[in-house]
Order: structure tokens, then C-alpha cells, then sequence
């Protein structure tokens, strides 16, 4: 599996649903969820709420946001921060797309893992 | 790396490899500042000279021959005294010597070279792809094999629905090739279109005759020493006589790599498109500025400017490029520039006009606008790329923007709907379907209708589809001023349209529209992809009111319906299995109690709905559980969905010493035939056998409560939030009409409630007479009601955990790789 020092090779990016999610659980670290939103553009988030930890993985995913399973909070997926009156953040992982392929900030992706 | 890294001197030697769009125009101005200052000579690989490659769709299409498209004819070359070396292409530079070395072993010193390789199309790794009939579309020998291929006949597939891509399709249909288009993405050219505009753009090509497959994906090219067909993942196969790949391109470095510079995505250039090497430079495709590559000809423009400035001594630098994007097929007209990825702090503008199949949609942030996607009209593309690229603030004309230029200029400052009406002349089509001109509303209008109820029935204006309803109010509000209060009693759907609930199920039906983008399109929704309280209601009503014909969006779906279990606060899920009439027997029991054990379920319990909730279970395992249930005869049982949920029963006449009726069994013939049904909201049923009512039946969406002389029939019930006891409905003999009454019942519900209103709400605001006549006093309509219910549930009894154990939308539950810090297992 390519890979550099910097970024983690996570797959082809034709895996994701467009306005849908995929999780990537990490040993020893916070599961992410990595979303495409309706024309392609992928993102990456700690799979967790703000809110009460609910699986962002599972929303509803519109525009740049992702509304979330448990509550309705919305989330950005650009910043992480919930949207309108609400107020968390959760945070994000850089993503870059490379030749089809998925790759992820490999300090953030692994941050808190052992 | 500096724009003048080294000193030049007269009669200096510029080598250009690559004798395309960006290296010509590149020489073009250089030519223009200094005619004299180098002896210039052109490498290109293409055996001819130097021709515009972005007509080689019109030339594919037949509209223009290659002549027409040259750019720089042979005595270009003479007359600026350029060496062009055609048909040899470059295989190494000598950084070192300073040289470069063609394929026939030519080596020619440079003192600055230029690297203008473009791209290479990317073909996809599949079976096949080396099989004669397989080609790519980049320059004029890819067009005359297709125009070969197109002389004989039959079936071309082109693989990629991005621009490329569909001026190939188009150009082999009006060739005459029977032409399938296969996209991997759910809409054509997604990078520059949302997904309305896609939407648009494929029902106009399949209009023209094109099959257009979105969602698919190429597994092998088939074919014994020459392509005969493509094959799809999901096993489709389609017959080619030729394969066109234009799934994109890659920006061509090899030579470049070879010889030891910065390489990212393309040749790493500075803003005077000079290399890592002070005496190389690089302009077009090939190049990588600032972290961008381009695949448009306007950047390749802006870099000529900037490195023929920095070779020429007036450094002035390429600050990168803006684009934006025309589709060139003949009658399709789509624009699209900036970002139209919406997101925080964007504000969308939409204007549709179903009538005349236009949508556009401009993206504003910060009073900027930052990008627009324009179909079926783009006479105002460049007024809005122009905005665009000078990031002018737009809010003095923010509510006129999206009528166009012409509006917006003439309106001026502070221009808004209202004025705008108000510029229209009398003439003007307001409502499209019933062909009411502006001065006839006017008229109604004076004439004393003063709602739009009134203008409605006065003049038809927005009587029909009601996508000018907009216009209508607008008029009124300029017609009468503060006296106009506003309108809809009825609220609309959400805030992405003026449309209610009823509008919307009514336009579904009356215009055929079987798709969501089909209803946003025709109904003019104000979002590009609505929202996500309407998209949910949306697939409701396409699925009640197409039983037959509709496809499913899961995208449109709340997690729990999408995953068919119930999500719990700690992200896994619980598992419901039918119990029909709340019976159960050993096998059911141990196979529950099986997978408790091998799936670690931490609780089981009975619930409120008579039977057993498995608590507990991870997404990945979902598929499993359901597989194991399925194999002792049970089927999901519904408890996450927008569905019919239980129904209880009680012992009734078989055990109990007051039963009249066998409660049970009825309550079974009825989940028999009433499981699987999606409806407005959840739906419960009871049956009990005696007015003892053990069943609760009083506080159900149907309720029957069973006497000696039949049954008694009981709608509206609701035990949740706001309790409310039923309405009795009537009292029927059989077992038969009870069953049927049901059915009835329910499709009324299904065809008229608005999404997420229990019968309860429904009932309360449509009155029980009103379901008493359609359902007890008209026994024709009861009976089409009953059959249209029937109809429905023969799509609708699949069990979906079975499909899903089966292996359908298997990336629901499956993690898309793993991450092991300091090992990545992808997948
Ligand atoms: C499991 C169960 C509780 C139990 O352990 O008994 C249950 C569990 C939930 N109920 Fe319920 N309800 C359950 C019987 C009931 C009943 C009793 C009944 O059906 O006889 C009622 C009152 C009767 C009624 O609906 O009229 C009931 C009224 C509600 C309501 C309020 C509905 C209303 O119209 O006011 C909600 C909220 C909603 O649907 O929006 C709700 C919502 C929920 C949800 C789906 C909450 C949620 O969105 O996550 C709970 C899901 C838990 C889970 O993951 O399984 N549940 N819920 C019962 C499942 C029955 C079944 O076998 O399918
Ligand atoms: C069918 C088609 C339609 C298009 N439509 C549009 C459009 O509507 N709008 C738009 O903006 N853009 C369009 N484009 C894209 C546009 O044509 C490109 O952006 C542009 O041509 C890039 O210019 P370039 O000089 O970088 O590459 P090219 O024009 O590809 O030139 C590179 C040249 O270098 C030659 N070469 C490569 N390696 C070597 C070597 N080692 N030695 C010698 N020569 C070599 C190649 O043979 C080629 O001739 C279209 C492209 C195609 C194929
Ligand atoms: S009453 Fe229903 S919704 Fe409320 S906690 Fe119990 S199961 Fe959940
Ligand atoms: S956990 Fe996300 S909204 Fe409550």
C-alpha cells in the first residue's frame, strides 16, 4: 500500500456512496467517518458528535454539512463546528484525493492513538 | 527559483518540447515582445502542426474538418524562422549538457527549454483495456479511429461522463453509433455540475437517444482479439463495437521526472513558470502551480503571458486561474464556474423554469459571488464568471442577480423581485401552462381578486403546476402594495420550496415526475439537492405514488430506515424480527437466543409491541444477524421504520372465556398483509378479541376490537406523545371486510397524510366524515383504494434483511479500511 510520511493511503475513493459516509476505525485511537458530498468533494471527521458522540458516519449528508443521526445537530464538514444555534466542534482530518486514490493527514488520523 | 535566474543573450536557443496548445501560444508571446531574441525550435510527437485542440469535438461531430482548426499553419513556422521537429517526440534531457535527444537519436542543445507535454489520458486498470477498439480521446489520431469505427456502424461505449466524455458520445451519435455512456458517479459531470443540473443534462441526452448508466462501474473490456462488449460490476453487459476511455487525464511528466525535477501532481513551477532548473520552464497541462493543475485552455493562456513576460526580462507573474467550463454539444446548454460546493456562510440563489427546462443557480459568500452552475440558458455565464473572477460585491444586486445582466443593470440599486415583476412587459408569459400574460393577471387583479386563490380561479395563473405561484405573489404585492398580506394558509413543505405537501403529491401525479430531481426541477425548488426534511418526503411520495417504477435513494433515507435497525446512543443498533400477531414458537426463540450468544448482545427484552428486541449489535455485524434469523423463517420486522410496525393481539375466542372472535388470527391475516408497507409514518394495528380491549386497540392507528355480531373498526388512535383515544370508523361482519376496510384505510392514509403525520393529526384535520365517505359510504372508491393498497405491497413484501444478507449495499456495513497506526490495511 503507497503511503509517505505524511499521508495514509485509506483507499479508492469510487468506495464512498456520494452523500454518504465510510468509517475507518483506528487501533488504539477515535474512530473516523469520511464523507462525499453530492458533486464528489470528499472530508474527514472524528466519527463522534460534538453533542452526545453520535456516529456522523450516519447522517443525513447535504450540501457541505451532515446532519447528525442522533439529535439533528448539523456539522460542517469543512470545520467540524456545529452549525446554527448549537455549539461543539469536531475535529477534522485533511484529506487529499491522488490519482482516485484516498489519502489522509497521518499526524491527525492517528492523534490520540497508541 | 527567481524569474531571471540566469542572463540572456541574443540569439539564445529556446527549445520547445511539445508542440500543442500551451507550448505555441507560450512562443506566440514570446514572438510579440521580442521577435528576435531566440532561435526557437519545436518538438512535437503528433506528426503535424500545431491545431486547436478543443475542436476536435466539432471535427468528431462533423461540424468542422481539421483544416478549420489549425491554429499555426506550416508558414508560421517559415516565417518566424521555427525549427519544428513533428513526429519525433523527445525521449530524454540532459540537464548536465544541456541537451535534449529524440526517439531517432537527434540531440539538440538548448539554452532555455520550455517543457509543454500537456496530459496523457488516464485509462483505467481493467481486463481488456489493450484490446484493439479500445481508444482514448486527446488528438486528432484517437478522432480518426473513432470516424473508422463510426463508418461501420453499431455500438460505441464511452467510459466517463465528464466533459470529454460526452463531446465523444455526441459526436459518435450524430455519426450514427447507437451510443451508451457509462459514469461511475450518480451525475454526469459532477465536477462541474450539481446534481440538478446532471440530472437535467441526462434526461436531455436520453432524449437525444443516448443510454446514459450513472452509478456504474467498468469491470472488464470483453472481447477475442478486439473489443465486443464492457462489462459491469454488477454483472450488466453492453455490447461495443468501440470503447472510448475518457475518464480523465494525468498531466505528462515522465520526461521531466526523468531528468530529476520537482514533481507533485505535475512539473512544480514557480509564477514564472521556471522549474526547479533555472534554465527550464514548463507551461500547460504538465504543470503544477501553487498546488493546482488545469485541464482548460484559459490558464494555459494566462501562463504564456506570465512566462513570456519573465523570459523577456518583464517579470510580471502568474497569480493562477479561475475557470470555468462550456459544454460543446449543439442545443445543450451548460455553464459552470468557481465552486458550487455550498457549505458555511454560502447563500444559494435558484432560478428554475420547468417550462422552458432551465435551471440556474448562483453561489454567493460574503456579498461575493464564488461560483454558478447555469443549464439551459448561459447567456449570463460570463457576466457571472466576470463578477467571479473581480470579486465584486454583489449585494446591492443580490435579489435580482439570478434574473441576469440585463435585469440586474437595468434595475440597478436595490433592484428586488417585486421591481422585477414590475419590469416585465404586459406581454410577458407569467403562468406557462395555462398561457396567462402578465396584463391579464394585472387585469384579474384590478377586477377584485385579491388572494391567489382568487387570481387562480379568476385568470387559471397558477392553477396548474404552480411553479409561477412566485411570480403571481410578486405581482400582487406590486399590484396592491401594503395591502397584500401575504398568502398560504397551508404552510409549505420546508423552507426549499413555497410548496405544500398537497402541491407537491398533486404535481407528482398530474406531471408523471418519477424522480427527485425531476420534482425539484418541475416544482422549482429554491436548493440545488433540497434538504434533509425534504428529501425523505420527497421518496415517500415518488414511492406511493409509483409503486411499480420507483428506485430507492438511500441518500434520501434517515439512518434507521437506511440501515433497517433502529440506531441506539452508542452508535450500534437493535434488532427487531417480526413476531406475527405477537406469536412466537421455539425455533424463533432459539434462534434469537443464538444470536444473543454469538453476536454478545448485551439485553434483550420484550417490547411494547409484543416481541423481542435484540439490543446491541454493531453495523458490521447487522448482515450476519439478519442472515441467522432469516434461516429460522423470520424477516425484519419493521420497528425503525416509516412503516407498519406491530400488531397486537390478544388470546381471543380460541383460549379466552370471553373471546368472541379469534383476535389472533385476524391479527395475523392482517400483518400478513399490511407488513412491508412504507407510509407517511409509523402505523400500529391491534386486534382484540373482546371490549375488554386487552390489545389496546383504542389507541392505535387501526384498531378492530371484535363482538358477537363482528367487528368493530377503529382509526386514529395514538398512545404516544399526545394521547388520543380512536374514532370509531364502523362496524363491519366478516373477517373479510375487515381486512379490506384495513387496507383501504391504510392507502387512503399512505396517498393523502403529509410525511411524519400519524393517522392521529390526519384524521383530526380531515375530519372522520370525510373518512367515513370514502371508506364506509363509497364502496367503489373503498374497493380501488383496497386494490391500489394491494398493488403497492407486491413491491413492497421483500424482506430487506434478507436482500441484505444477501450481500446488497454491502458498504453500509463494512468499514472502508483500517487504520493500524504505522500499518494501513486499504480496501
Ligand atoms: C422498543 C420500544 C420500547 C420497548 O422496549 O417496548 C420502543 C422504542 C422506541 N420508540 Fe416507541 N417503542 C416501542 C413501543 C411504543 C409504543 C407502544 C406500542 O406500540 O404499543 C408507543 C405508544 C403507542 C403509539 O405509538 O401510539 C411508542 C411511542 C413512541 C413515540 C411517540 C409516537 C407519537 O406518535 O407520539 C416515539 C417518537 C416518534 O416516533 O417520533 C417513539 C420512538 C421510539 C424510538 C424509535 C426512539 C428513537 O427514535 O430511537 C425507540 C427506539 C428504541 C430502539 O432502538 O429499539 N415511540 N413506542 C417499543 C417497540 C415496539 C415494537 O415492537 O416495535
Ligand atoms: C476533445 C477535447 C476537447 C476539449 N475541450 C475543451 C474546451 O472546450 N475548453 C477548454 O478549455 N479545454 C478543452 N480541452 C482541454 C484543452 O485542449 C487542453 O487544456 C489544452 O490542449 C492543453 O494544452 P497543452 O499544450 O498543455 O497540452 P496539449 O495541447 O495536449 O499539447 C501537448 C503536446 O505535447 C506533445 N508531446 C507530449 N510529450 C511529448 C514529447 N515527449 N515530445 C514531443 N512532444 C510531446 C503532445 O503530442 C501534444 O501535442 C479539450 C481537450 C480535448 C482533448
Ligand atoms: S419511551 Fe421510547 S423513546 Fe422514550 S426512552 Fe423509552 S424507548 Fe426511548
Ligand atoms: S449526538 Fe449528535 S446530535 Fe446528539
Amino acid at each position: 500500500m503507497p503511503h509517505s510520511a505524511l499521508w495514509l493511503d485509506v483507499g479508492p475513493v469510487e468506495q464512498l456512496p456520494a452523500l454518504g459516509a465510510r468509517t475507518l476505525p483506528v487501533q488504539g485511537g477515535q474512530e473516523i467517518a469520511i464523507f462525499r458530498t453530492a458533486n464528489g468533494d470528499v472530508y474527514a471527521l472524528r466519527n463522534r458528535c460534538p453533542h452526545k458522540q453520535g456516529p456522523l458516519s450516519q447522517g443525513i449528508v447535504h450540501d457541505t454539512t451532515v446532519t447528525c443521526p442522533l439529535h439533528n445537530w448539523r456539522i460542517s464538514l469543512v470545520t467540524g463546528q456545529a452549525l446554527g444555534d448549537d455549539v461543539g466542534c469536531v475535529p477534522t482530518i485533511p484529506v487529499k484525493i491522488d490519482g482516485g486514490r484516498i489519502l489522509i493527514g497521518r499526524t491527525e488520523a492517528l492523534a490520540g492513538a497508541t | 527559483m527567481t524569474a531571471q535566474a540566469s542572463i540572456s543573450t541574443p540569439g539564445e536557443k529556446l527549445v520547445v518540447i511539445g508542440n500543442g496548445m500551451a507550448g505555441c501560444r507560450a512562443v506566440e508571446e514570446i514572438l510579440a515582445r521580442d521577435a528576435n531574441r531566440f532561435s526557437i525550435t519545436i518538438f512535437g510527437a503528433e506528426p503535424r502542426v500545431n491545431y486547436n485542440r478543443i475542436m476536435l469535438s466539432p471535427v468528431l461531430a462533423g461540424e468542422k474538418t481539421f483544416e478549420d482548426i489549425v491554429l499555426n499553419g506550416q508558414d508560421w513556422y517559415d516565417d518566424n524562422g521555427i525549427e519544428l521537429v513533428s513526429g519525433d517526440p523527445v525521449v530524454a534531457i540532459d540537464r548536465a549538457a544541456k541537451t535534449i535527444a529524440t526517439r531517432s537519436g537527434r540531440i539538440t542543445p538548448y539554452d532555455k527549454l520550455l517543457i509543454a507535454t500537456g496530459s496523457d489520458p488516464f485509462i483505467i486498470p481493467v481486463p481488456g483495456k489493450d484490446l484493439p477498439g479500445v481508444v482514448t480521446f486527446r488528438d486528432l489520431d484517437d478522432v480518426d479511429k473513432m470516424l473508422a469505427a463510426a463508418g461501420l456502424g453499431g455500438n460505441a461505449v464511452v467510459i466517463g461522463g465528464g466533459l470529454l466524455g460526452l463531446e465523444a458520445a455526441h459526436g459518435l451519435a450524430l455519426r450514427g453509433m447507437q451510443v451508451t455512456v457509462i459514469h461511475l458517479m450518480p451525475t454526469l459531470m459532477e465536477r462541474q455540475l450539481d446534481e440538478a443540473a446532471g440530472w437535467l443534462l441526462k434526461t436531455a441526452l436520453e432524449g437525444r437517444g443516448q443510454t446514459i448508466l450513472t452509478g456504474a462501474d467498468t469491470a472488464e473490456i470483453v472481447g477475442d482479439g478486439k473489443v465486443q462488449a464492457v462489462r459491469l460490476k454488477d454483472g450488466r453487459e453492453i455490447p461495443a463495437d468501440i470503447v472510448v476511455m475518457a475518464v480523465g487525464i494525468r498531466p505528462s511528466v515522465g520526461l521531466a521526472r526523468e531528468a530529476g525535477l520537482a514533481i507533485g501532481r505535475g512539473i512544480q513551477v514557480d509564477d514564472h513558470m521556471v522549474t526547479a532548473d533555472p534554465d527550464i520552464l514548463a507551461v500547460g497541462e504538465c504543470v503544477e502551480h501553487n498546488g493546482m493543475v488545469y485541464g482548460l485552455v484559459a490558464p494555459l493562456f494566462d501562463m504564456g503571458r506570465a512566462l513570456a513576460d519573465g523570459l523577456t526580462d518583464q517579470p510580471s507573474g502568474y497569480p493562477g486561474s479561475v475557470t470555468s467550463t462550456k459544454l460543446k454539444v449543439a442545443g445543450l446548454d451548460v455553464f459552470s464556474a468557481g465552486d458550487f460546493s455550498g457549505g458555511e456562510g454560502c447563500e444559494d440563489i435558484v432560478l428554475r423554469d420547468a417550462t422552458r427546462g432551465i435551471y440556474k443557480r448562483v453561489i454567493v459568500k460574503d456579498d461575493r459571488i464564488v461560483g454558478a452552475v447555469l443549464y439551459g440558458d448561459t447567456a449570463d455565464g460570463g457576466w457571472y464568471f466576470d463578477l467571479l473572477k473581480r470579486e465584486e460585491n454583489v449585494s446591492d444586486i443580490r435579489d435580482a442577480l439570478i434574473f441576469g445582466q440585463a435585469f440586474a443593470s437595468g434595475g440597478g440599486a436595490g433592484a428586488n423581485p417585486i421591481d422585477a415583476v414590475a419590469a416585465l412587459s404586459g406581454e410577458a408569459e407569467i403562468c406557462g401552462c395555462n398561457g396567462v400574460s402578465k396584463s391579464k393577471v394585472m387585469a384579474c387583479i384590478a377586477g377584485g381578486a385579491h388572494t391567489l386563490d382568487a387570481v387562480r380561479s379568476g385568470c387559471k395563473a397558477s392553477a396548474s403546476c404552480g411553479s409561477c405561484t412566485g411570480l403571481v405573489e410578486n405581482l400582487l404585492a406590486f399590484a396592491m402594495g401594503d395591502d397584500y398580506a401575504g398568502e398560504r394558509d397551508n404552510k409549505p413543505m420546508c423552507k426549499c420550496t413555497s410548496f405544500t405537501h398537497e402541491d407537491v403529491r398533486a404535481a407528482i401525479l398530474e406531471k408523471a415526475l418519477k424522480e427527485i430531481p425531476a420534482v425539484m426541477q418541475a416544482l422549482s425548488w429554491n436548493t440545488p439537492d433540497g434538504c434533509s426534511s425534504c428529501r425523505p418526503a420527497l421518496n415517500y411520495y415518488l414511492l406511493c405514488a409509483w409503486p411499480a417504477e420507483h428506485q430507492e435513494d438511500p441518500q434520501s433515507r434517515f439512518v434507521n430506515e437506511r440501515m433497517h435497525a433502529n440506531i441506539q446512543k452508542d452508535g450500534t443498533y437493535s434488532v427487531v424480527p417480526r413476531m406475527w400477531g405477537g406469536l412466537t414458537n421455539p425455533r424463533e426463540l432459539r434462534a434469537i437466543a443464538d444470536v444473543v450468544e454469538k453476536y454478545d448482545a448485551p439485553m434483550v427484552k420484550v417490547t411494547g409491541g409484543q416481541r423481542l428486541d435484540i439490543f446491541g449489535i454493531k453495523k458490521e455485524d447487522l448482515p450476519a444477524v439478519w442472515a441467522d434469523l432469516n434461516a429460522a423463517g423470520m424477516v425484519s420486522g419493521h420497528a425503525y421504520g416509516k412503516a407498519l410496525r406491530t400488531v397486537k393481539t390478544c388470546v381471543g375466542s380460541d383460549w379466552c372465556r370471553f373471546g368472541t372472535q379469534d383476535s389472533t388470527g385476524l391479527g395475523v391475516q392482517i400483518e400478513k398483509m399490511t407488513w412491508g408497507s412504507w407510509m407517511p409514518h409509523k402505523f400500529k394495528i391491534a386486534v382484540s378479541g373482546c371490549p375488554r380491549n386487552c390489545a389496546e386497540a383504542t389507541i392505535k392507528d387501526f384498531g378492530v376490537v371484535c363482538v358477537d355480531s363482528g367487528y368493530e373498526l377503529h382509526i386514529g388512535g395514538n398512545g404516544g406523545i399526545h394521547l388520543r383515544g380512536t374514532d370509531i370508523l364502523c362496524k363491519v361482519a366478516t373477517e373479510q371486510e375487515a381486512l379490506d376496510y384495513c387496507a383501504a384505510f391504510i392507502q387512503l392514509y399512505r396517498e393523502e397524510a403529509r410525511y411524519l403525520d400519524r393517522t392521529a393529526p390526519w384524521v383530526e384535520r380531515v375530519g372522520l366524515d370525510y373518512v367515513k365517505r370514502r371508506i364506509v359510504e363509497d364502496n367503489v372508491g373503498r374497493e380501488a383504494l383496497r386494490a391500489r393498497f394491494l398493488h403497492a405491497q407486491t413491491y413492497l413484501q421483500v424482506d430487506p434483511w434478507a436482500e441484505r444478507a444477501a450481500g446488497k449495499e454491502a458498504h453500509l456495513h463494512q468499514h472502508l479500511a483500517e487504520i493500524r497506526p504505522f500499518a494501513v490495511v486499504g480496501g
